[in-house]
């Protein structure tokens, strides 16, 4: 493997000038959570129209890869209902930012996981709509 | 010291990492074995592997001969007898031995003096059990360029003080702290006084009877020797006073419903089977440092620091941390602008460099830098200048990569 493949266009791109970064204020929903061990965590805010999403936004704090891929995942979801979104799977992202970073799994799937893992919760307890520490 | 020969003796630095050859800088989370001590392990298991000291056989006459010889070894290596010397899986139980041991002794007015420096294995069995039993424990700052603040440290020793225990040399910046003076500081107190050796013992000669110290912890898998080893290296006065943690077999002389007596050292302090293989690792891991001695040893990584800070200070955007100066073992920390630590280690895996990125267990010491991680290369015997000419290049690569 070759550092260029790992960090390719579509990465770079997404950690340089990231889409939907900020944040939502006042949010339907808002997950964050991290990886404790790395330190890299990820907070996303979102409004809801007719059960799908209408808009969303990231902050985060970490390595390039768990950003890109956090930033992408927001363009991703824009639109889907919550089943959808929680119908997604690690290899969505990966034919995204390429196959080269299942190398780096947990930085690459990072956002994924706490935005599923907060609407999962959501859905299962509706007056769950903000959770702080999703772990990862 | 021939680096080549000794670089022959390592079968994992013929591998290829992502189609490249290996360069493993990262010695001081673990270093790499020769096959000296990978067949001295092998011959263990494959001829005499037995439970020691217990049965009256001859593969048990014969592991447990070897493993004690394996304590001699290693007790010569630092000048000390050999039951002064504990086998324990790593520095971090050596350690804990220590903070349980010592601690539950200690009374409501007791101080305990670490520093920031500190790896967490010598800070939080400390904070932990000072909160526990109410000892306190108080925390010896570090000055800008990572060295022990001296004043700090004169300050905060006083005569509540029982326990002094510091890093011998930063796993995260390499700075050689100047034990021998603090032993002797913490002794006018009365204190006792413990040093993590993890990151020197490795590097460097040493002396316990001319440094002093009460205590010694150590690594042996950070100085050749199978993972799972670790050594204590503690006074005979000190560890007969001392009483032991892990309770069991192998480590009493006699047990009745009234009373048990503890056994002779070091078995006192060694409960259950013991690492066997792992300790004749080490003797082979020590016989293979003696071979080629400990100032070669010494000399040939204070080299690789000085061309590696040289050539470092040329990459664009680097922030080296750590002192400038001679007070530096193999171990440098760094970042390049504002890259993610990770994403540079990533890179240099790309080009087959193996390298730490993180905190390194050592959040205090991170913190009053002011810094948030790091990426770190330590060196070993068997790195050489080209291999760093590598890891320049590579860096490059991630400069051009990410923009800087
Ligand atoms: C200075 C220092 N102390 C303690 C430790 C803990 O060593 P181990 O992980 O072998 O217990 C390390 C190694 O990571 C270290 O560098």
């Amino acid at each position: 493997m070759e550092a260029k493949e790992l960090y390719n266009e579509t990465i770079l791109k997404a950690y340089k000038n990231p889409l939907n970064k900020g944040k939502i204020d006042p949010a339907d929903l808002e997950f964050g959570g991290g990886n404790r061990s790395c330190g890299d965590s990820v907070t996303y805010t979102l409004k809801l129209k007719n059960n799908k999403v209408e808009d969303i936004k990231f902050e985060g704090h970490g390595c390039s890869l768990s950003l890109a891929s956090a930033s992408l995942l927001t363009e991703i979801v824009k639109g889907k209902t919550i089943e959808e979104i929680l119908n997604l799977k690690a290899q969505d992202i990966y034919d995204i930012i390429g196959e080269t970073a299942k190398a780096r799994s947990k930085c690459a799937l990072l956002g994924i996981i706490v935005l599923q893992t907060g609407l999962a919760r959501h859905q299962k307890n509706p007056k769950e709509t903000k959770i702080e520490n999703v772990k990862i | 010291m021939n680096i080549e020969s000794i670089r022959k003796d390592f079968p994992i630095l013929e591998r290829k990492v992502h189609d490249k050859p290996l360069v493993y800088f990262d010695n001081a989370a673990t270093t790499q074995k020769p096959k000296q001590v990978i067949d001295s392990v092998n011959d263990f298991y494959s001829n005499y592997n037995a439970n020691v000291h217990r049965g009256l056989h001859a593969l048990s006459e014969e592991a447990s001969e070897a493993y004690e010889k394996a304590h001699e070894k290693v007790g010569n290596f630092i000048n000390s007898e050999w039951d002064e010397i504990v086998f324990t899986k790593n520095t971090t139980e050596s350690l804990n031995i220590l903070a349980y041991s010592l601690g539950l002794d200690l009374k409501k007015d007791d101080e305990v003096l670490i520093t920031k420096m500190e790896h967490h294995a010598n800070f939080v069995p400390w904070q932990y059990l000072g909160k526990k039993l109410g000892f306190k424990v108080k925390y010896v700052d570090i000055t800008k360029d990572g060295e022990l603040d001296m004043q700090s440290f004169d300050s905060l020793l006083t005569n509540k003080t029982k326990i002094v225990s510091v890093i011998h040399v930063s796993n995260t910046l390499g700075t050689i702290n100047p034990v021998k003076e603090l032993i002797e500081k913490a002794h006018d107190k009365n204190a006792l006084a413990i040093v993590d050796g993890a990151q020197s013992i490795p590097h460097m000669e040493i002396d316990v009877k001319d440094l002093n110290c009460d205590f010694f912890a150590f690594s042996g898998h950070k100085m050749l020797a199978p993972t799972g080893t670790g050594g204590l290296f503690g006074k005979k006065e000190a560890f007969e006073e001392m009483n032991p943690f892990l309770f069991g077999g192998e480590m009493i002389s006699s047990v009745s419903v009234e009373k048990t007596e503890w056994n002779m050292l070091p078995w006192k302090f060694e409960a259950g089977t013991p690492h066997v293989a792992g300790g004749i690792g080490i003797g082979a891991a020590v016989d293979y440092l003696n071979k080629i001695g400990m100032d070669k040893i010494l000399k040939h990584e204070h080299k690789l620091v000085e061309y590696a800070l040289n050539a470092l200070k040329d990459v664009k955007g680097i922030q080296l941390y750590g002192p400038k100066t001679d007070k530096r073992a193999g171990v440098i920390s760094f970042n390049i602008a504002d890259i993610h630590p990770h994403d540079v280690a990533s890179v240099l895996d790309t080009h087959g460099i193996a390298v730490r990125a993180g905190a390194h267990c050592t959040h205090p010491l991170l913190h009053a830098l002011g810094v948030e991680h790091t990426v770190r290369a330590s060196f070993y015997i068997y790195n050489t200048e080209k291999e760093i000419d590598v890891l320049i290049d590579a860096l490059n690569d991630a400069v051009k990569i990410f923009g800087v």
